[in-house]
């Protein structure tokens, strides 16, 4: 009896925490569909409703006015969403899909920080709701009667969502515009504020999905990538752009934590199995397998080509005699830099992480640029480079040498694994695999104590005596990376980069031409995970430590944010991007408490100014001048 | 003159599908612009509408100057665009996609009623429509769907109708329909331009016509001379 009642107890609770899970979910979903812009600062407007709500019920004091409290922490979300659409992304509605997510992403940072600011680094818990104080009694156990409050909410307002888009004009306006929003112009709508509205609104859900949560859980400056990580999970198990598809994943993800923590731990067949700890990856394995069985979610339907698809890629260029001889002069530079900054050693320390910075992004711009794949998860490959290194040292004994040629053949074959998921996607679908493979991986990194040394990670990974020196391994360092991106270019050139480009213009041509598709794919993300691997194991290396943050989302995004700052479609991108972002985190990092802030505006201010990323811009001056002389 | 353009040239990409193109419409008229596959008919009206990457020349409707207008805007002043590759929105049923084509009834300079259409007035017009209106854009047949893309443009109340090759694509008795329906619009005050490989259709409906080739006008007259005329026909139209 008390096992029944402690179930349907949890069950409650997994629906009461369903609510708010859908509200972000919907406006996500709502925000995508219209403007086709996947915006990462979602789990921060959530987040924003929280504090928000916070100081609303301060302010106006507790009593009835609790409740226009959270409705106005909703309305504030609701025009900070407004403002932002407005002020930044109309101005990049014709940038590339990336750039758009690397904006959201710089606004992550920049509201973090705001919130920093505004609130304080401490948890706020908010005041309990006036008249949802107590608890009812179920099965005789005590439930929160606001609990019961917030399972009602959510079928509530997906009600209220589905009358909106079904039955007024702006609804019709969202749906259609959500199919063929250049039509919807051509039709008389101005698209600019039917963008405005539906992103306020999308802005405003997520405001109220965390100002409803304040009496449950304290307002903290985490919230807000752990918010949107499960939000787009519950978007895509659901169907992008479908509603309702968006409440029964909430409902399935909420329930199936809320199951796995019910059965804590288990023994089957003489092994304990922690199902609790399993809490932290239900959702991925959850979306992992949908996207596997069925790619476009539950309740939705298989993307339509899209109509605003961006222009064609330019072919890549052969460097010419200007490019060779600045090539040639940086790589001497970097072998001379040891010598030449014999005073300052942290420059060799700064340089050697901003190389092993290039190696990563150069591989990830290989899968995103001329494969096409946009990974978001490509930091697992990266650690699994730096755990199979510090792992095979500590266990075996084996040298570094042998560890950096084994490492990167580790990760390899872990992008082999979930390669082989992945390619079968694409777009979308196909970069939220990857980050449920590496959220996947990092959780049993994370958790596998006895194995990887769990949160704490592993120590003592030095490199072999002669390399024991900065200067040594500096040159270590710089030689590998130096064949790794020479390997990645050259492979780019040889038809099997042909290939890739042409799998990536045009999937049904190349197909019909006889390349085979998948295989192309899944051999570029292998080269692509070898190559993170071994960026891996030269940080691990270079460190002494690692940690499980070596394959978290962030070191993915970082790595998403080197590639795009530099530019997707140049080769030196990646190379510039890398260079950039980590000289610019480091400083910037030791120079002021809000470096996110200072980060995420730089960031803007590059998306604003060079959409084309800056090697690209610096391409588009030398060359595009040049080019204006020479022809017409 | 009701749209007048003049030096109208457009990009997609890198690439000019136009030069310097000049063509007018008055009001009442419907005018053919004719030419082969690729010769840059689409392009035009799409140029006009300010649905490429990039224009120049000068284009004014009614008097307003739209060179530089989105599109809504220029939707907004009262001219329709019927796409040729129809773009219904597949995911509304057909009264949902006459309402988002909705805009308020207008009045010409001089004071008087301009065609104004409701559904149940387009409904009549193309009774095939009249009788799905719950019916998804998504399962209709290719001739519903050109109804219904012409419709949906009229419900803008446009004065001026650019539509681009009403004919393609659709079965012989649907281009039939479609004759009868532009001669019917012209009969209610609303003028047409509409782009057209067709002769035999052009000739059935349109009092002038301009011949494009290569994105430039080759010849401006009246459709009945162009028709006559075997060898700017030979020249630019026959394949």
């Amino acid at each position: 009896m008390d096992a029944v009642a402690s179930f349907v107890a949890q069950l409650l609770n997994g629906l009461a925490g369903a609510s708010s899970l859908f509200l972000v979910a919907a406006g996500l979903s709502l925000i995508f569909g219209v403007t086709r812009i996947v915006n990462f600062a979602h789990g921060s407007f959530y987040m924003v409703g929280i504090y928000a709500a916070y100081s609303a019920v301060a302010w106006i004091g507790e009593g009835p006015g609790y409740w226009a409290g959270l409705v106005l922490a909703a309305v504030a979300v609701g025009v900070l969403g407004a403002l932002i659409e407005i002020l930044l992304l109309r101005r990049i509605y014709h940038a590339p899909e990336l750039f758009q997510l690397l904006a959201t992403f710089a606004l992550v940072l920049v509201i973090k920080d705001a919130a920093l600011w505004l609130w304080g680094p401490e948890e706020l818990l908010g005041p309990r709701a006036p008249g949802l104080r107590g608890s009812v009694p179920i099965l005789g156990r005590q439930f929160p009667s606001y609990d019961l409050f917030l399972i009602v909410v959510g079928p509530l307002v997906l009600g209220l969502l589905w009358l909106l888009l079904t039955r007024t004009r702006f609804g019709t306006l969202v749906r259609a515009a959500t199919q063929d929003r250049e039509m919807v112009g051509a039709l008389g709508v101005n698209q600019a504020w039917l963008f405005t509205a539906v992103f306020a609104l999308g802005a405003m859900l997520a405001g109220l999905g965390g100002a409803l949560q304040l009496p449950r859980e304290p307002a903290n400056l985490e919230l807000d990538l752990a918010t949107i990580g499960a939000a787009f999970v519950v978007v895509v198990v659901g169907g992008m752009g479908s509603i309702p598809g968006a409440y029964v994943a909430a409902l399935l993800i909420a329930e199936l934590k809320a199951i796995c923590i019910w059965l804590g731990v288990v023994e089957i067949a003489g092994v304990s199995i922690s199902f609790s700890k399993l809490t932290l990856v239900v959702e991925f394995l959850v979306m992992a397998v949908v996207l596997v069985v069925r790619p476009w979610g539950l309740m939705g339907r298989p993307q339509a080509p899209s109509r605003n698809a961006g222009a064609a890629e330019a072919p890549l260029r052969a460097p010419d005699r200007l490019a060779k001889a600045a090539i040639a002069a940086v790589v001497l530079a970097l072998f001379a830099l040891p010598a030449l900054s014999s005073q300052s050693p942290y420059v060799v320390i700064l340089t050697i992480d901003i190389l092993v910075a290039v190696l990563f992004a150069a591989s990830l711009h290989f899968i995103m640029g001329p494969g096409g794949m946009h990974s978001f998860g490509h930091a697992a490959y990266f650690g699994l480079g730096a755990y199979g290194a510090a792992i095979l040292l500590r266990a075996t004994g084996a040298p570094m040498e042998i560890a950096l040629i084994a490492a990167p053949l580790i990760a390899a074959v872990g992008a082999l694994v979930f390669g082989w998921f992945c390619v079968r996607l694409s777009g979308v679908y196909l970069a939220m695999l990857t980050l449920a493979f590496a959220q996947i991986a990092w959780a049993i990194v994370y958790q596998w104590d006895a194995f990887t040394g769990g949160s704490n990670g592993l120590t003592g990974v030095w490199p072999s005596a002669w390399f024991s020196d900065k200067r040594a391994y500096y040159a270590l360092t710089l030689a590998l990376v130096l064949a790794g991106v020479f390997v990645l270019r050259r492979i780019l050139y040889a038809p099997f980069g042909y290939a890739m480009r042409a799998v990536r213009d045009s999937t049904l041509r190349a197909d019909a031409i006889g390349i085979d598709v998948k295989r192309v794919q899944w051999v570029a993300f292998v080269i692509g995970g070898l190559v993170a691997g071994l960026a891996g194991a030269l940080f691990a290396f270079s460190k002494g430590s690692i940690s499980p943050e070596t394959l978290h989302v962030a070191k993915s995004v970082d790595g998403l944010v080197m590639v795009l700052l530099g530019g997707v479609q140049t080769l030196a991108g990646p190379v510039v991007g890398a260079t950039l972002f980590t000289w610019l985190h480091d400083s910037v990092a030791r120079s002021t408490e809000y470096w996110r802030a200072m980060l995420g505006g730089i960031i803007l201010i590059l998306v604003l100014l060079f959409p084309q990323g800056v090697a690209g811009f610096v391409r588009q001056v030398v060359y595009g001048r040049r080019e204006a002389k020479g022809g017409s | 003159m009701l749209l007048d353009v003049h030096a109208l040239s457009a990009w997609y990409g890198a690439a000019q599908i136009l030069f310097d193109v000049d063509l007018g419409v008055r009001r009442g008229e419907v005018v053919a612009l004719m030419g082969r596959n690729g010769a840059g008919k689409s392009t035009t009206l799409k140029a006009i509408m300010g649905m490429v990457d990039r224009r120049k020349g000068t284009l004014a409707f009614m008097g307003h100057d739209i060179s530089r207008a989105e599109p809504h805007r220029v939707a907004q002043l009262g001219l329709g665009f019927v796409p040729e590759d129809r773009r219904i929105f597949t995911d509304l049923t057909v009264a949902e996609n006459l309402a988002v084509g909705r805009q308020p009834s207008r009045r010409w300079p001089d004071g008087s009623d301009a065609p104004t259409w409701t559904p149940e007035h387009l409904y009549r017009l193309f009774p095939n429509l009249g009788g799905m209106p719950d019916r998804p854009g998504g399962r209709m047949s290719g001739g519903e769907q050109q109804m219904l893309t012409v419709a949906r443009t009229l419900m803008g109340n446009p004065f001026l109708v650019l539509l681009d090759e009403p004919s393609e694509g659709v079965a012989p008795v649907i281009v039939e329909q479609m004759a009868q329906m532009i001669l019917e619009l012209k009969g209610q005050g609303v003028s047409i331009l509409l782009s057209e490989q067709n002769m035999h259709f052009a000739e059935l409906v349109s009092d002038r016509a301009y011949v494009l080739e290569k994105g430039q006008i080759r010849y401006t007259g009246t459709m009945a001379d162009l028709a006559a005329n075997d060898e700017v026909r030979r020249a630019y139209l026959s394949l």
